[in-house]
């Protein structure tokens, strides 16, 4: 039996039938993740040793008839979540040897689930980056072809999931990092609600974008996952109070007679041709099944780009503020005075695209530039998400790219950096809003997957989830491993 | 943006620059401001700034009790320099 292509049910089943057990389970992937790290540097850490004794825990739990849907099974966290007694360092040298003090809610939340934690997956620095080609840990490859990016910033989480390492990793998402490396990596990335997920415990860029999410092979894995990490959270003052449905039970939703938007400003120019004829099959499947295709508008959708990247360094230069060199993080050798120890503490523990975002939220804050950059990229915003509602006005779902390309070579968009911001065309809006928004493969160019972006009203992740659940029953790209990784 | 306005930029965000590295920031920052700037043509009059991106909420804010417990000593194993229970820093005062 190939463990390691199962679906989340298929392993929790297997699990409570004593088919296999979570240690072998565990064990099995273990070896995966050593075959394959080198290659692919999707890992920060492994944390073998307290995996297994995880899983014998679990084990022992499941042997009494205990646990639930997800006990014994491994998954891999983002680097950005604090995990108790683990080392989080954020891809960046500022946290190299930070060791967590706490487990952030989603960690907390997975483990009483008893899910079995194998490691802490590289990411871009801070989640600052397209590519993952800002982690000072270096690059992640890309399992469909080594000689190009997975995507960004959850690189790592994608490419463990993509290279069946591990069925299911974290993944935050600020402005796309969670469903462009699904795009770019052929797998099923969903973001929730602005405040659907707890951010306790998750280090802060941009708090009022910020949201935590899922990298799976399928949306039915996404569903059981999702069930678990969701839900009001007293400790992040933007956790939404509000009960969690059951998404799994949510799966079987009929789709005859959904409405689905094509965002016009989707399919204009950058689009590549070959992407956009496999947006548009999946599209044609959707409508074979009974759904309704309507174009809507979100007019301003291109100023969501510019808005974004005043809106996020805005919020990325005050949340960063906290890394002094003096509670926790680097610290620069022998500095001179209070001044010198901050600035080159900072100095040498940020990486480039850190700083330049710093800079640029320093800037359109600073006196004289607030009102004319930071001002007005807020009234966008408000612009962006009025005009988000007024679709939803008249269609249920949104559906469109996940991302202009496919996935691109290492090193081709590390020159200029509002060239890699352009890669996040058609994911911001969604994070604008706060709107929960998905990526699922939709079929192959140049052997390289494609992604279908799924966004909808605030809280319809029910509707979003079955109407990919119903996508993946009629297709099979998710199914589809990269050469190598069978 | 001019090469003293990085250095002041950098400045404020207590960043150590030194002098070879500021053209590159010059440059992609000069790049970034430029593309930001395209958001001066979106007609914007009445229009309310949005922090918040879910209608109606508004930060919660939680009575002034402390719920959690002194563990200090945890937190001060990741800080660079710890002695009895301080952190320490360069000399403030002369």
């Amino acid at each position: 039996m190939s463990l390691h292509t199962l679906s989340l049910a298929q392993l929790g089943a297997g699990l409570r039938a004593g088919e296999f057990s979570s240690v072998e389970l565990t064990r099995t992937l273990l070896a995966r993740i050593e075959a394959h790290q080198p290659q692919l540097n999707a890992l920060i850490s492994v944390t073998g040793p307290t995996a297994m004794q995880a899983a014998a825990v679990a084990d022992g739990v499941l042997a009494n008839g205990g646990g639930g849907a997800l006990t014994g099974i491994p998954m891999v966290h983002k680097d950005i979540f604090c995990t108790d007694g683990v080392r989080t360092t954020c891809a960046s040298r500022m946290l190299d040897n930070f060791v967590a003090p706490y487990d952030a809610t989603v960690v907390a939340k997975l483990k009483a689930e008893g899910m079995v934690m194998l490691g802490k997956a590289n990411m871009d620095e801070f989640a600052m980056g397209s590519s993952n080609e800002t982690s000072y840990f270096g690059p992640v490859r890309n399992p469909w072809n080594p000689q190009l990016v997975p995507g960004g910033s959850s690189g790592g989480s994608a490419a463990v999931v993509a290279a069946r390492l591990v069925p299911f990793a974290t993944a935050t998402d600020t402005g796309g990092s969670i469903r462009q490396p699904a795009a770019l990596c052929g797998i099923t990335g969903f973001k929730p609600t602005y405040g659907r997920v707890s951010r306790y415990g998750m280090i802060a860029f941009a708090s009022s974008l910020d949201q935590a999410g899922t990298l799976t092979a399928s949306a039915a894995d996404a569903a059981l996952v999702l069930r678990a990490m969701a839900g009001f959270d007293p400790r992040d003052s933007t956790s939404v109070d509000r009960p969690v449905p059951d998404y799994v039970a949510g799966l079987e939703q009929p789709l005859a007679g959904l409405k689905i938007g094509l965002l016009k400003e989707f399919f204009e120019k950058g689009l590549d041709p070959a992407n956009e004829r496999c947006v548009r099959e999946a599209l044609a499947v959707y409508e074979k099944l009974g759904a309704q295709l309507v174009e809507v508008s979100v007019p301003n959708l291109a100023l969501s780009v510019p808005a974004y990247y005043v809106v996020a360094p805005a919020e990325c230069s005050s949340n960063l503020a906290r890394f002094d060199g003096v509670r926790f993080g680097h610290r620069a050798k022998e500095p001179k005075d209070l001044l010198d120890l901050y600035k080159r503490s900072r100095g040498e523990g940020f990486g480039p695209e850190v700083k330049r975002r710093i800079m640029t939220g320093t800037y359109v804050l600073s006196a004289g530039y607030y009102d004319a950059f930071y001002i007005k990229a807020q009234k966008v915003r408000r612009l962006i998400a009025n005009e988000f509602d007024q679709a939803f006005a008249q269609v249920d779902v949104v559906m469109g790219p996940t991302t202009p390309t496919v996935a691109f070579a290492l090193g081709a968009k590390t020159a200029d950096p509002v060239t890699m911001y352009l890669n996040d065309i058609y994911t911001i809006g969604a994070n604008l809003a706060g709107l929960p928004a998905m990526s699922l493969p939709c079929g192959f160019v140049q052997d390289l997957p494609v992604g279908l972006q799924i966004i909808g009203p605030h809280f319809a992740e029910e509707r979003l989830l079955s109407a990919a659940h119903a996508y993946q029953r009629e297709t099979d790209w998710h199914t589809r491993v990269p050469r190598g990784y069978e | 943006m001019k090469a003293e306005q990085i250095a002041s930029i950098a400045h404020l965000a207590r960043l150590s620059m030194d002098e070879a590295e500021i053209p590159r920031y010059q440059e992609s920052l000069t790049s970034i401001l430029s593309f930001v700037g395209d958001l001066e043509r979106a007609q914007t009059e009445g229009v309310s700034p949005m922090a918040h991106p879910l209608p109606g909420l508004v930060q919660r804010l939680r009575p002034d009790v402390a719920t959690e417990s002194d563990a200090h000593e945890r937190y001060q194993a990741n800080a660079p320099q710890v002695a009895a229970s301080l952190y320490l820093v360069p000399k403030v005062i002369e």
